[in-house]
């Protein structure tokens, strides 16, 4: 019962958010200040992220296809596609919701308990397309490059630490993640990101949204946005994953 | 003019505001006052209409609030000015941004004149040099203080008020209760304060509604208020012992 209160009041409040505008050009001057606050600004952890996970994965699958009999290039292959696939979309997705999540929740349940959003509904002001608009619509659009970015320092990181650490060499893993490469893993984890930047941004913004009582309730909603935001992640990517792969 | 006609509303099976009916009028400091959990802060955002009021009616100089459409009422909202507690000036902008940003969203003017309107509203409420301050940098006499510039920024024809004088020191209080009375009649604005401070009640308040568990005990002014007969009502105010104080001293006189 107290799921079906959240899912309706998340779509009454999603109704709201894609109601029309009053001012546009507001409305694009907050797209542009919520790219560059989460957009922009997580680029930094996307990068050190990937780049040590390549290199992670390339020294385990280096470990688990020791026996001579596989091919070399596998190293390199088996690092892309995991990247491809399931790294830069999903994993990434999850680490987002920590970062971007976490901030919409406080950010919007801050505004909610010092009454700045009743501020703006008494001026007449649709709270909820004025502060969620922009975030869902910045987030969207800025996770497929995340996930591009990601998947490209992943690759990055094998080909550095593979080759330092002696498990595969520079030319055997460049030939490894050219060999089978199958371009709509690419399109699919594209897919994927599209569907995890609008849970991203959404559904910590529900939290915050409706948050109730001080700071303690700010942070409590803020872990349940993440916890929330991870399980339908995951619930999603199955599901995607059902329907854009078998 | 804002009347209230039996304005009720229940929470979780609780009725915290019953059948209240009130006049605020125009040009003149409304005072709405009780104890905590008296029910005023409930009653002030029925008016307003962030709580949905269960039964009565709200008039806004004649027009029904209750039973507009969202779009008349973000219509109507542009009317209003309000004064919040903790001030509720956005964190993200600066000073300047605060105030400008109603005029952003609803006016056509250029931003020269934008600007001229920002200036205008911080010299009525007597601040300078703070238009590129954030309000974390700004004393919390000030933020009430650019609030009040920023509820006045659209020419508003209705003011609230909700706690103004919460966390002032008397001084600053005073100027702020000075300066929403001074405002109230040079523009001529029917303005609603929610107030549980027995000092604003003497300095501003024309006209005093007392609640006393959701219902309305009292109405009044500030003249009769410290005579009203009232036990509920003296009560209230007598529990600060300055007032207790001053009643003796003109019963004595008298």
């Amino acid at each position: 019962m107290n799921l079906l209160f959240h899912i309706g009041r998340y779509f009454w409040m999603l109704s709201r958010v894609f109601a029309r505008p009053e001012k546009h050009k507001i409305y694009v001057k907050q797209l542009f200040h919520e790219l560059e606050a989460l957009g922009t600004s997580s680029i930094g952890i996307v990068v050190i992220i990937s780049l040590f996970i390549g290199g992670i994965l390339t020294i385990q699958l280096a470990y688990n296809l020791m026996n001579p009999l596989y091919p070399t290039q596998l190293i390199g292959l088996g690092t892309r596609d995991t990247l491809i696939l399931e790294f830069s979309s999903t994993i990434m997705g999850l680490i987002m919701a920590g970062k971007i999540g976490s901030n919409i929740t406080s950010e919007i349940g801050s505004m909610k308990v010092t009454e700045q959003i009743d501020s703006l509904e008494i001026m007449g002001i649709n709270s909820a397309s004025y502060l969620i608009l922009p975030k869902i619509v910045a987030v969207v659009f800025v996770f497929p490059f995340l996930v591009i970015l990601s998947i490209f320092f992943g690759l990055l990181g094998g080909m550095i630490v593979g080759p330092a650490v002696g498990v595969v060499s520079l030319t055997e893993y460049i030939d490894g993640i050219r060999y089978i490469f199958v371009p709509y893993y690419v399109t699919f984890s594209l897919i994927k990101s599209l569907f995890f930047g609008f849970l991203v941004a959404s559904v910590p913004a529900y939290f915050g949204y409706f948050v109730q009582g001080g700071a303690l309730e700010v942070g409590k909603a803020s872990t349940r946005a993440v916890v929330s935001t991870n399980i339908l992640i995951l619930l999603f990517d199955l599901i995607l994953t059902r329907l854009l792969l078998t | 003019m804002i009347e209230v006609v039996n304005i009720s509303k229940t929470f979780d099976g609780k009725k915290v505001v019953s059948e209240i009916s009130a006049r605020f009028l125009e040009g003149q400091t409304n005072l709405i006052i009780g104890r905590s959990g008296s029910g005023k802060t409930v009653l002030l955002k029925c008016i307003l209409g962030l709580h949905e009021a269960d039964s009565g009616q709200i008039l806004y100089d004649g027009r029904n609030f209750t039973q507009m459409k969202i779009k008349e009422r973000k219509i109507l909202r542009r009317e209003l000015g309000m004064l919040f507690q903790g001030g509720a000036l956005f964190d993200s902008l600066t000073v300047e941004e605060n105030i400008r940003f109603p005029l952003d969203m609803f006016t056509p003017m250029s931003l020269k004149e934008k600007l001229n309107r920002v200036n205008f509203c911080l010299e009525r409420v007597n601040i300078s040099q703070a238009n590129q301050l954030y309000p974390s940098e700004i004393s919390g006499g000030m933020q009430k203080r650019v609030a009040i510039a920023r509820a006045i920024a659209l020419n508003p024809k209705y003011l609230f008020c909700d706690e103004p004088n919460s966390g002032l020191d008397p001084e600053t209080a005073t100027l702020i209760d000075d300066l929403i009375q001074s405002l109230t009649r040079e523009f001529k604005m029917t303005t609603i304060i929610n107030t549980h401070d027995m000092n604003s009640v003497i300095e501003i308040g024309e006209s005093v509604l007392f609640l006393h568990q959701g219902e309305k005990c009292w109405e009044g002014s500030k003249s009769n208020i410290l005579h009203s007969g009232n036990k509920v009502l003296n009560d209230f105010i007598f529990a600060n012992k300055l007032y207790a104080t001053l009643k003796n001293e003109s019963r004595e006189e008298g």
